[in-house]
Order: C-alpha cells, then structure tokens, then sequence
C-alpha cells in the first residue's frame, strides 16, 4: 500500500500484513461485542461508509478522472481504477440487469481475506468484508448516486466466488438542476 | 504577493475556509489641514475616497482612522458623521488614517455563498447541456479561478491576471483538502476546516505556485 508516484511525497509503504491484521482485528471485536451477525455486518456497513464518503475526494483528487456518464462507466471505474488504486486488484464487471442498472464485481483474489479460510460455525451469515460495501455505498453517495452494495457472494461462505453487487437506485436528476 | 485569497465553499454553498495571502496593507496616515483636497463620498456605509488621489493616498480607499481612533463605518469612535465631522473647519488640523477595506469575515461569508449562486446560474444559462459553471472571472486587477470538484466542494483562487499554473494549483489544493482535512478523522465533514496542517500545506502550495509562475523567484 504506497502512494501513486503522482505525489511529491516520500513513497511510505505500510506493510500489507498489518493492514490486513487491522481488519481482522476490527471484525474480531465487532463479533465480540455484538451477538448476531446482522448487527456486525450493519457496523461495518457503517464504518465502511463514512470511510467511502471521505475517500471519494481522496479518489477523485489523485486519480483526476471524469465525470461518468452512465452506470456502466461508474462500474467499470469502481473496479478497473478505485479497486486497483486501493486493494491493488482488479474485479471483473458483470451487467446483470436488463434495465441496466444493476452490476457486479467479481472478486478473485481479495487481501482482506488472506488469513482467513472460511467463518467460523456460529458466524455463518456474517460478511466479512462488509466495510467495502459501505465504502463504494458512501462514495457512490457523494457523486450523487444512490446504489445498494452487498455481498452475492462470498468465497468463505462456501461460494464459488466472492461477488459484490451494485444497484443504482435511480436515474441521477439533470446536472443542471442539482448545480 | 499574485496570489490573493483562497476559498473553499461546501455543497450547500457556505464558506468553510478562506486564506487572505496579500502583502500587508499599506495604511497611510497623514495630517490635513481645512479644506480637504480629497474628496470623500459615503459607500456601503464606510467614507471612501473618490478623487484626488495623491501621496499613497488612492480612490476606492477607506478612512480607517481619525485621530488615531478608529472609525466605526461612517462614524467616528465618538459617534459624530465622519464627513460632517471633516467639513467643519474647527475640527482641523486633523490626522486622518487611509488605507484598503479588508472584508469581514462576514461580508466573505455572504459573497462566497453569492458565488455559489452565480456558478449555478453560469452552467443553467450554457447553450450546451451539462455545462460546468463559471471556471474563471477576469477583471482588470484579479483573475478568479474556480473549480467544482464531482462532490460539489468549490475551490476558488483570486490570483493576478499575469499569474500562470492556476489550474495545477487548484488541483494540488483539492489533494492537500482530501489529505489533512478529510482525512483528520475529527474534521466533519461540511464544516469550516480548522486544521492545522491543512493550513500551512496550502500555504506552502501557494508559495511554490507563486514561485513558478511568470515573476520568478525575485518578486
């Protein structure tokens, strides 16, 4: 995890390990404090959110991208560059609606899960990597469009894939209007 | 100094930072004797200078002082009409302090929103759809330049018409605010920013923008 080249700044590389570490650690003591398993995902939707509606900026400053003009565009930036840029992987993109506004990112390796094999018996219907849903939910959120992210699937859950998918809610109103 | 002000304007249109980066004013003060060779006209409640410019003494500047007290708008600190007060031939000679009108936080407050407005405006009236709002405002004596990021946050920067790399400084200044005061975890988001390091990157941004521009090093 290092800056991109673009910045003036020493490159600071924070080990991958402690990261990862940091996650777990956070999800461990969420599943300690908390009985059901909604409850742990709903928290880390949350956490995850307020992070997406900080990063956005961060996102937008470094990567200088344009405005999207459709939903297929947004998906396909959420995971070619947002992904890359932060996870250093990238999903593939699936339309799977015919209205077009329904997408999925198809997940083959994610870091957040290095450690992990699969969740324990009593856990069975926690996401673990909820916090990401929250994030792409809250920077989707501060350009305006409103989406539900969530887990389709999940490789610990016994799955083939892990598969996340976005639904935009409703068609972004006129530009003119909400400038 | 050819980079003036600094501002940051939120989505809702309300002022969360502003960074003054002019020279100091230079105030002149000097003592006159009846009748004033200046002429002096009230403006938006303050007596400015409307000719007669001499001596550092130039129109469109305020009277900030008389008699080393200062004044409250039109008035003087005891209350009497400043011109009144300087048409009467008994009150001279008299000392009188002229010098620019630096605005109130407040008047920065309801001119930043009133930006906000206009930029709106500038991309409703574009014959083009999906038009962005006003990018850059020339006058003979400033250039403003503004950027809308795609969250909505403005960045504004009043620079001399002659200064280049506007652009890059206003792209530099949307990373130093998703850096120190997005990331501060204390910082709400939508609120005046109040960090210290936001503060002193930027003024270090300025510096190297100024630097690098048309004037050169020496200036």
């Amino acid at each position: 995890m290092s800056r991109s080249p673009g910045r003036k700044q020493e490159n600071h590389k924070i080990s991958r390990e402690l990261f990862v570490l940091t996650y777990g650690a956070l999800v461990a003591q969420l599943c300690k404090d908390y009985e059901k398993d909604e409850d742990v995902n709903a928290c880390l939707d949350r956490m995850g959110y307020s992070i997406g509606i900080r990063l956005i900026d961060d996102f937008l400053a470094r990567s200088a991208v344009k405005k999207c003009r459709s939903y297929s565009e947004t998906a396909d930036m959420i995971a070619q560059v947002a992904f890359k840029m932060y996870l250093g992987v990238t999903p593939s993109v699936s339309c799977s609606s015919a209205a077009g506004n329904e997408f999925s990112l198809i997940l083959d390796k994610n870091p957040l899960v290095d450690f992990v094999e699969e969740l324990p018996v009593e856990r069975a219907s926690l996401c673990y990597c909820n916090l990401l849903c929250g994030v792409i939910r809250g920077a989707l959120e501060m350009v305006h469009l409103a989406a539900e992210v969530s887990f389709l699937q999940d490789r610990l859950k016994g799955d083939a894939v892990t598969e996340i998918g976005i639904t935009f809610l409703r068609k972004p109103e006129d530009r003119k209007h909400r400038r | 100094m050819a980079i003036f002000s600094v501002y940051v304007v939120n989505k809702a249109g309300g002022l969360i930072y502003q960074l003054d980066h002019y020279a100091p004013r230079a105030d002149t003060e000097k003592t006159f004797s009846f009748p004033l060779d200046l002429v002096l006209r009230l403006h938006d409640e303050r007596v400015v200078v409307a000719f007669g410019q001499r001596d550092g003494i130039r129109v469109g500047h305020a009277v900030l002082a008389i008699n080393g007290a200062e004044v409250n708008g039109r008035f003087t600190a005891d209350g009497k009409d400043v011109l009144e007060f300087l048409s009467n031939p008994a009150n001279y000679p008299v000392s009188i302090r002229f010098g620019r009108h630096r605005l109130s936080s407040n008047e920065k407050l309801m001119l930043a929103s009133m930006f906000h407005s206009l930029f709106a405006i500038g991309s409703q009236l574009s014959p083009e759809v999906g038009s962005s709002g006003i990018e850059m405002l020339e006058t003979d004596t400033f250039k403003l330049h503004c950027f809308q990021t795609l969250t909505g946050i403005k960045f504004m920067v009043l620079a001399d018409p002659r200064q280049t790399g506007i652009d890059a400084l206003l792209r530099k200044i949307y990373e130093i605010y998703s850096d120190y005061a997005l990331k501060n975890p204390f910082y709400s988001l939508e609120m005046p920013i109040r960090c210290e390091l936001f503060d002193q990157n930027l003024k270090l941004a300025l510096e190297v923008a100024e630097k690098a521009g048309p004037f050169g090093p020496g200036s």
